[in-house]
């Protein structure tokens, strides 16, 4: 009889995964200013490093709330007792008052349909287990955060299979490769249960338009499916277009104003939030999923008892997000620092001859166009061209295979986890880098390799990938 | 689309189990609270609540550390330098610091009789979370586990519900104190595979939750070997272990795999929480410890669905770091715990009213077999009904506990000042006296003493005014929230 469970021996090969290989060199020489200035600079992780003198001058012009005060009194007691799964009521009309702010007001949330969860890690596999199971799948366009594998598939049963984005157009969601992701997962005899999208989108960096957000939604309504916007990053948006969130899209439709299947729509859309990019605050553990479905958030809620919120944090953070004047700055200074902070990491790379998602206007990171770079338009190319930029140039980045993009030759860069001394340095390495490949004559051109070989490297990559160890959680 | 394909449209068979376990008979207690809580002065005829088990008697000592330790908290001018780097912190593996004194605290808990090793600590969301997670690590869909009855309610929510485990309960009786013996086991056991039931483990509560006893060592043995012969896992949720305020002392499954020959290690894990044993169950701090490298291994990624908030890892790590405080902090906790324990039992003694002896926990195990009218389940739902809607006590009637014999009820006594332990008392006296015919006994002694000026912060208006935790919420406070 095997000892352990299925859950727990599947995963077990997956260590070995090249990738991972970054993150073990990284730990091993990691970069640092003074002492080690040779080492391996992180842009892997995607982190908001940017404000925390924000959060920290907050602290020093609220000293109760570091005492456990409230109106000086005590209520440390109240807290350590309180863990009632419904949450602490005042953190929640904080949360969704922050939520409705992001979003210009032009959406809004009702703190009884909100359900804290221990990050969005733990909101998304809440969701699964609640949405569907064995048998059944979502549909996520590619590339997509590789941590889903982990979190959609992994204790739930539950299979993903990709909605196919191409650079041809931005990556943007078509209608035709919706159909065609459907189909594949009636091929695989998988019932599809619903569409999961992330907006802003991890790894590309942009916000999803008017016209995408629709086109899930005729998608869904005529499915009859369930549609999850995980919005983590609705409050990194720095650039134009400003977010539209599903919600407000939502609003705006009047086919859904009907009794019929168009109201029902309102309860198959779920929304995920955190406060691990917006706020830079990963630590903490706070995740929330939004949705007018009554009974999916009954539900959510008793399983958010398996992860709730430390009643500690959301104390903090009820008092943090309570102070209007202090979010309203926070949103808008936060927005300015990203904006700057990408601009000269676009800058850097334009220097060195490599462009970003032109779409690029969120997010802690940029999706950079390195196909120029390959020696063939292949994946075997760009675990080559990452060992380089690793070893040699010494920066940690994410290749778009290990986010199952289709096309190979694009990195997810991160900018937001360091000072912007280590950024600049950064892009002079890439840029030394670039001109001796110049120099040496590396060709450019791609050598088209065959369709099968291609697809056989891209399944060979995807399955060493889809099971890693340790730092997914990390590359957000 | 037809609705009965709507309803299979929208959400997974799990949920539509309701294996959550809370449309329980149970909730009626609660709801009985909530619509009429006692409060000393606003509301003296309310329901006291009895059924909820924490520990409020030590909180003074925690503040009074709080306030002398401030670079425990991030928040403070002292301790915000280190903000930056804990809000940052995310990583699966907790900070060694909080690991470490996690450890030693496990390690003091046990006399210092067994340590613990950093690195097999796990973090999850409570025990709640940590018992889901060793399910998910041990059990596939429709294995089963082992579990002593009377045992915590909500066990069929945290190692059932999404894990698709059963579990299958190993009888108990009051003829022997409720002990495990070899027989119930080995009975339980052969029962499910002859039902063709694939059993990967046994699950122990030691301290027990609700009888308050400990496990003595031969007992402990006896499980040892049986789970080592039959080749499953004994799981051992010790959350209580600092409860222990009597003798005999608290023997940890750990001690006890030191003493044994040819002990399988991996087949052994512990679950620990924070909640009881310092009064923290707001704070979310889970433990999964396990003797199996693999288990530790898969368990930390699996911890990422419910990490400790990285706030509370830090203080957490100052809190039990601090050898002084914990010397103190345990000591005197036991010496609280006892001391409430006595008074609620020798209350009750006056009265006929017996309990289980016990030496642990926040409750005891109460006997009103003498008070059913008939001696079945009916019976004891039809007794704790009156004792709900009557006396106004809110307390655990066996049943919701799975015990094999009607009539037995915990108690807790824990959660609640002196002054409300004695208005119960005194209620439980007067009822008694009604129920057995018997006049109540002469009471003048207490009467006097009775002051109406409670100095609790429980009832404090500021504290419990609507924006923080209002007893009248209109959310029905969910038993299994805090039914533990």
């Amino acid at each position: 009889m095997r000892l352990l469970s299925t859950k727990a021996t599947c995963n077990s090969h997956g260590q070995d995964s090249e990738y991972f290989l970054g993150w073990q060199e990284y730990e091993k020489n990691p970069y640092d200013e003074v002492l080690n200035p040779k080492g391996i600079i992180q842009m892997g992780l995607a982190e908001n490093q940017l404000s925390f003198d924000l959060l920290e001058s907050w602290l020093a012009k609220n000293p109760d709330v570091a005492g456990f005060k409230s109106d000086g009194k005590s209520i440390f007691r109240e807290l350590a007792l309180f863990q009632d799964y419904h949450g602490l009521p005042s953190f929640k009309k904080a949360l969704v008052d922050f939520m409705a702010e992001i979003r210009g007001n032009k959406a809004t949330f009702d703190p009884n349909h909100i359900v804290l969860t221990a990050g969005a890690t733990s909101a998304n596999e809440t969701l699964m287990f609640c949405l569907a199971e064995q048998g059944e799948a979502f549909l996520l366009p590619t590339p997509y955060y590789p941590g889903f594998d982990r979190d959609l598939k992994w204790r739930t049963g539950v299979e993903i299979v990709s909605i196919q984005c191409t650079s041809s157009n931005n990556f943007q969601i078509t209608e035709p490769a919706l159909q065609q992701a459907y189909q594949d997962a009636k091929k695989r005899n998988l019932r599809v249960k619903g569409v999961l999208v992330t907006n802003p989108s991890n790894p590309l960096g942009t916000t999803m338009s008017r016209s995408e957000l629709n086109l899930l939604i005729d998608f869904i309504k005529d499915k009859d499916m369930h549609l999850i916007s995980d919005e983590i990053y609705s409050g990194t948006v720095y650039n134009s277009p400003g977010f539209v969130s599903v919600m407000e899209i939502l609003n705006e439709r009047s086919d859904l104003n009907d009794c019929g299947t168009g109201a029902s729509v309102w309860d198959r859309v779920h929304v995920v939030y955190s406060l691990s990019k917006d706020l830079g605050l990963p630590g903490f553990r706070v995740g929330a999923i939004y949705s007018e479905n009554d009974v999916v958030v009954s539900a959510a809620t008793k399983m958010s008892s398996f992860g709730l919120v430390s009643s500690q944090t959301q104390y903090l953070l009820s008092a943090m997000l309570g102070d209007k004047k202090f979010t309203k700055n926070y949103i808008s200074e936060n927005q300015k620092r990203l904006k700057r902070r990408q601009r000269n990491l676009a800058s850097g790379l334009h220097k060195a001859g490599i462009s970003c998602l032109k779409t690029s206007n969120a997010g802690l990171f940029c999706w950079v166009d390195m196909r120029h770079l390959l020696h063939s338009n292949t994946f075997e190319a760009e675990m080559e061209l990452w060992k380089k930029i690793l070893y040699e140039v010494r920066l940690n980045i994410s290749p778009g295979s290990s986010c199952h993009c289709t096309e190979p030759g694009w990195f997810r860069m991160c900018f937001a986890n360091m000072s912007e001394d280590t950024l600049n340095l950064a892009m002079k390495r890439l840029n030394t880098f670039v001109q001796e490949s110049n120099h040496h004559g590396c060709t450019k051109k791609r050598v088209q390799s065959s369709a099968s070989s291609r697809r056989k490297s891209l399944s060979n990559w995807v399955f060493r990938l889809s099971s890693r160890d340790h730092r997914d959680q990390e590359e957000r | 689309m037809a609705s009965g394909n709507k309803e299979n449209q929208v959400l997974s068979k799990i949920v539509i189990n309701g294996k959550h376990g809370e449309n329980s008979p149970y909730f009626d207690g609660w709801k009985a609270y909530d619509s009429n809580p006692f409060h000393p002065t606003k509301n003296p005829q309310g329901v006291i609540q009895m059924g909820l088990a924490e520990n409020q008697l030590c909180f003074d000592l925690i503040q009074e550390w709080i306030m002398n330790n401030p670079k425990a908290s991030i928040c403070t001018a002292e301790g915000v330098s280190q903000f930056k780097y804990i809000a940052n912190f995310q990583d699966y593996h907790g900070l060694p610091e909080f690991r470490n004194a996690v450890a030693n605290f496990m390690s003091k808990v046990r006399g210092g009789r067994v340590t613990f090793d950093p690195d097999r600590i796990l973090m999850s969301g409570g025990a709640t979370g940590a018992n889901e997670l060793i399910m998910f690590c041990l059990a596939d869909p429709g294995d089963a586990f082992l579990v002593p009855s009377p045992y915590y309610p909500a066990f069929v929510r945290d190692l059932c519900w999404r894990t698709r485990a059963q579990i299958i309960p190993v009888e108990c009786h009051s003829s022997n104190n409720f002990k495990v013996t070899r027989e119930a086991l080995e009975e339980a056991y052969n029962k499910a595979k002859e039902g063709n039931i694939n059993v990967k483990g046994l699950i122990i509560t030691n301290p027990s939750n609700p009888l308050g006893t400990t496990m003595d060592r031969e007992t402990l043995k006896s499980i040892v070997r049986f789970i080592n012969e039959k080749n499953i896992h004994l799981v051992c949720d010790e959350i209580y272990a600092a409860t222990v305020f009597r003798a005999p002392c608290f023997v940890s499954v750990s001690e006890v795999m030191q003493d044994m020959e040819n002990c399988k290690k991996d087949l052994i894990h512990i679950i620990y929480s924070l909640s009881k044993d310092l009064g923290l169950p707001g704070f979310r701090v889970g433990i999964v410890y396990s003797f199996n490298d693999e288990v530790v291994n898969m368990g930390r990624k699996m911890s990422s669905f419910g990490l400790v908030s990285s706030q509370t890892q830090h203080f957490v790590a100052a809190l039990l770091s601090d050898d002084k405080f914990v010397n103190k902090f345990l000591a005197e906790s036991a010496r609280r715990l006892g001391a409430r324990h006595n008074h609620f039992t020798k209350g009750l003694e006056k009265v006929n009213i017996t309990c289980l002896p016990s030496n642990a926990g926040l409750f005891f195990w109460m006997n009103l077999r003498g008070l059913l009218k008939e001696k079945t389940f009916e019976g004891e739902m039809k007794l704790w009904r009156l004792i709900i809607n009557e006396v106004k006590l809110n307390v655990s009637p066996g049943s919701a506990f799975n015990c094999s014999e009607p009539g037995w009820y915990r108690v807790c006594f824990a959660n609640m000042d002196d002054e409300t332990v004695d208005v119960a008392l005194k209620r439980i006296r007067a009822f008694v006296g009604k129920e057995t015919g018997k006049p109540p006994l002469e009471l003048k002694r207490w009467k006097s003493n009775l002051r109406l000026s409670f100095s609790s912060r429980r009832f404090d208006e500021n504290v419990m005014s609507p924006h923080m935790m209002s007893p009248h919420s209109p959310m029905p406070h969910s038993p299994l929230v805090r039914a533990t």
